[in-house]
C-alpha cells in the first residue's frame, strides 16, 4: 500500500492527477513535485482524483496546502474529486475546502471548475 | 471475564501505522461498527500513531491496546517517548497557515479531537498515553 502513484492526464487546460496509494509525506511531496512542475510550465488549474486514495494522513494533505499556495500566486485553482468520506471529512476538518474545491466526480469537475 | 483486549507492539518504522489501522478494521468489523465509525478511527489512530513515532522521541516501540466494551471501543497509544504538555500545542488554523511562513503541519491533535467521541491525553516525562474512544451509537 505503501507504494504512491500519480498519472497525469490533461483535458481542457487543466492538469489531472490520478493518485493511488497512500497519501502520506512521501505520495504528498510526489504530488507537490508533479504540481510545481506543471505550475513552472503555466498550467494552475489542478485536479486531483482520489478514487483510489482512500487512506490519507495529516502530513501528506498538509502538502497540498502548500500546492495551494503556489497556485494563489498565479490566480491558479485546487480541485479534488472522487474523495472517500473519510477524506472528505478530513479536508473539512483541516480547513482546505476554504481554498479548494471539492467536486463530486470528473464531470462536474471539468464543468465547474 | 474481562473485556476482549487486543494488544499490538509497533516498531517505529515507516508506515507502521497500516498495520494498527488494519487491527482497527477488524475490531471494527466484529463490534459491528458503522463502515463512517471504522473510517473515522482508523484516522484517528493513523495521527495518534503519527504523533507517538514523530513527536515523543521514544527510541523502540510503541503499544496500542484496543478494548472492546459493550458500548463502546477504546483504544489506548503509549509511547514511551519524552512527553509533551498538551497546553503548549496550539489549535492550529488554516488562515494562519496558507500564505504565511507558519508550517503547514500540526493537525494530528485536532483531526483525533474531531474524529473520536472522547480523547485523554496522560504525559509524563518517561510517556504519553492517549486514549481515544468510539461508542457503538451517538
Amino acid at each position: 500500500m505503501s507504494e504512491f502513484k500519480v498519472n497525469v492526464l490533461e483535458e481542457n487546460n487543466v492538469i489531472i492527477l490520478e493518485t493511488d496509494g497512500y497519501l502520506n509525506n512521501v505520495g504528498g511531496e510526489m504530488i507537490s513535485s508533479v504540481c510545481m512542475e506543471h505550475i513552472s510550465n503555466g498550467k494552475n488549474k489542478i485536479l486531483l482524483n482520489l478514487a483510489n486514495t482512500k487512506v490519507v494522513n495529516s502530513i501528506g494533505v498538509s502538502i497540498l496546502i502548500e500546492i495551494i499556495e503556489k497556485l494563489q500566486e498565479t490566480d491558479g485553482k485546487l480541485g479534488y474529486y472522487n474523495l472517500a468520506p473519510i477524506v472528505d471529512k478530513t479536508f473539512k476538518i483541516m480547513g482546505l475546502t476554504k481554498y479548494s474545491t471539492v467536486f463530486a466526480d470528473k464531470e462536474d469537475a471539468l464543468t465547474n471548475f | 471475564m474481562g473485556k476482549p483486549k487486543i494488544e499490538l507492539k509497533l516498531p517505529i518504522l515507516p508506515d507502521m501505522e497500516l498495520v494498527a489501522i488494519n487491527t482497527a478494521e477488524v475490531v471494527a468489523k466484529h463490534m459491528d461498527l458503522s463502515d463512517d465509525k471504522a473510517a473515522e478511527i482508523s484516522m484517528a489512530l493513523i495521527e495518534a500513531c503519527i504523533n507517538a513515532f514523530e513527536h515523543s522521541r521514544a527510541e523502540n516501540n510503541i503499544f496500542i491496546h484496543f478494548i472492546l466494551e459493550d458500548d463502546s471501543l477504546v483504544i489506548k497509544v503509549i509511547d514511551q517517548g519524552i512527553g509533551f504538555d498538551k497546553s503548549n500545542v496550539e489549535i492550529p488554523k488554516i488562515e494562519n497557515k496558507v500564505g504565511t511562513d507558519e508550517r503547514k503541519r500540526g493537525w494530528g491533535l485536532q483531526l483525533i479531537q474531531e474524529l473520536m467521541d472522547t480523547v485523554e491525553f496522560e504525559s509524563t516525562k518517561e510517556g504519553t498515553t492517549v486514549t481515544m474512544t468510539k461508542k457503538k451509537e451517538s
